[in-house]
């Protein structure tokens, strides 16, 4: 395979840029609506960089929830990128700062469009994907807190089946051997029965542990 | 500090160093050989489970809805071996579709 470059990242990210900046748009509104004003929504979709985590934080608040459970449900879901940080690390090379920057770059669509199968990660795709993605859902925010309420909830465009779409797009060729398909359909598994029992974020986090099946020789 | 500032400060910051532990420590390093084995899988077993989620969760609850008619559509274009954009808009038009017909 040829290598990637930045810009086969930026390419590949470019369908879900409009997805991106539409739940960026939804998230400005909604959190206006909710009393965070207009800085705050751009602000935190700036540092934190992680669409559900926002929104989960931000309807706790809304559900008159306290700060901490409004933390502790955002942190949550994010915890899912311990171990995805740990997958790309051997190929984030540079220095301390460069891979302290590059690291808030990852999120699960540049993540699994940089990932190259076995394990290996393309760190141009990883950053050309993380930048795009980056632009569209602090700007799609910026709109959404700016603008507000005028505009609609994106969801009702199909947006929302647009992530399902592309993280199947993206399975697929990962899928290669029996291990891989067995690994997502355990990963599916658990995820979908813990669901209805457990606060959102630890289904997630719990069907990485699909991946234990690679200690199975 | 408001609680909104309180909840954007405390969650940008969890969020920074959550990302950062592997990057930070293991930067540039190659995973040892066991670990490996297991990360090797992470990507399908992580992906599967947004899949799942993300066609059928709806908050705690599960829920099939028209969100599902635009993944099978995508399912069937990614089989015919159509490109990334064209199974991400087909799936975004048959939901709308289905929303607003059924």
């Amino acid at each position: 395979m040829a290598e990637r470059t930045f810009r086969d990242g930026a390419r590949a990210a470019g369908p879900l840029a409009v997805a991106v900046a539409g739940f960026g748009v939804s998230f400005g509104v909604i959190a206006r609506a909710v009393g965070f004003g207009w800085l705050a929504p751009i602000v935190m979709s700036g540092t934190t960089f992680a669409g559900s985590a926002q929104f989960a934080s931000v309807s706790v608040l809304r559900d008159g929830g306290t700060v901490a459970a409004a933390v502790a449900a955002a942190l949550l879901l994010n915890a899912r990128y311990a171990p995805i940080g740990i997958s790309v690390a051997p190929y984030l090379t540079g220095s301390l700062w460069s891979r302290l920057v590059h690291a808030q770059l990852v999120v699960d669509e540049s993540w699994a469009i940089a990932a190259e199968g076995k394990g290996r990660f393309s760190r141009s795709m990883l950053l050309g994907a993380g930048v795009v993605l980056y632009v569209s859902w602090v700007s799609g925010t910026a709109i959404g807190a700016l603008v507000g309420s005028g505009i609609g909830d994106p969801s009702t465009f199909g947006l929302d089946a647009a992530f399902a779409a592309l993280f199947l797009g993206l399975l697929v060729p990962l899928a290669r051997d029996r291990r891989h398909v067995a690994a997502a359909l355990l990963g599916a598994a658990i995820a979908l029965a813990l669901t209805p029992f457990t606060p959102a974020g630890v289904p997630i986090i719990a069907a990485s542990a699909a991946c234990l099946i690679g200690l199975k020789r | 500090m408001s609680r909104t500032w309180l909840v954007v400060t405390m969650v940008g910051a969890g969020t920074i160093a959550i990302k950062s532990i592997g990057p930070v420590l293991l930067g540039g390093r190659p995973l040892p050989d066991g670990v490996a084995r297991v990360i090797e899988l992470l990507a399908p077993a992580l992906l599967g489970a947004l899949v799942a989620v993300q066609t059928f969760g709806n908050g705690q609850a599960l829920a099939v809805d028209e969100r599902v008619l635009g993944v099978a559509v995508a399912a069937i274009a990614i089989w015919r071996k159509a490109p990334l954009l064209v199974v991400v808009i087909l799936a975004t038009v048959t939901t709308a579709l289905a929303r607003a017909l059924l």
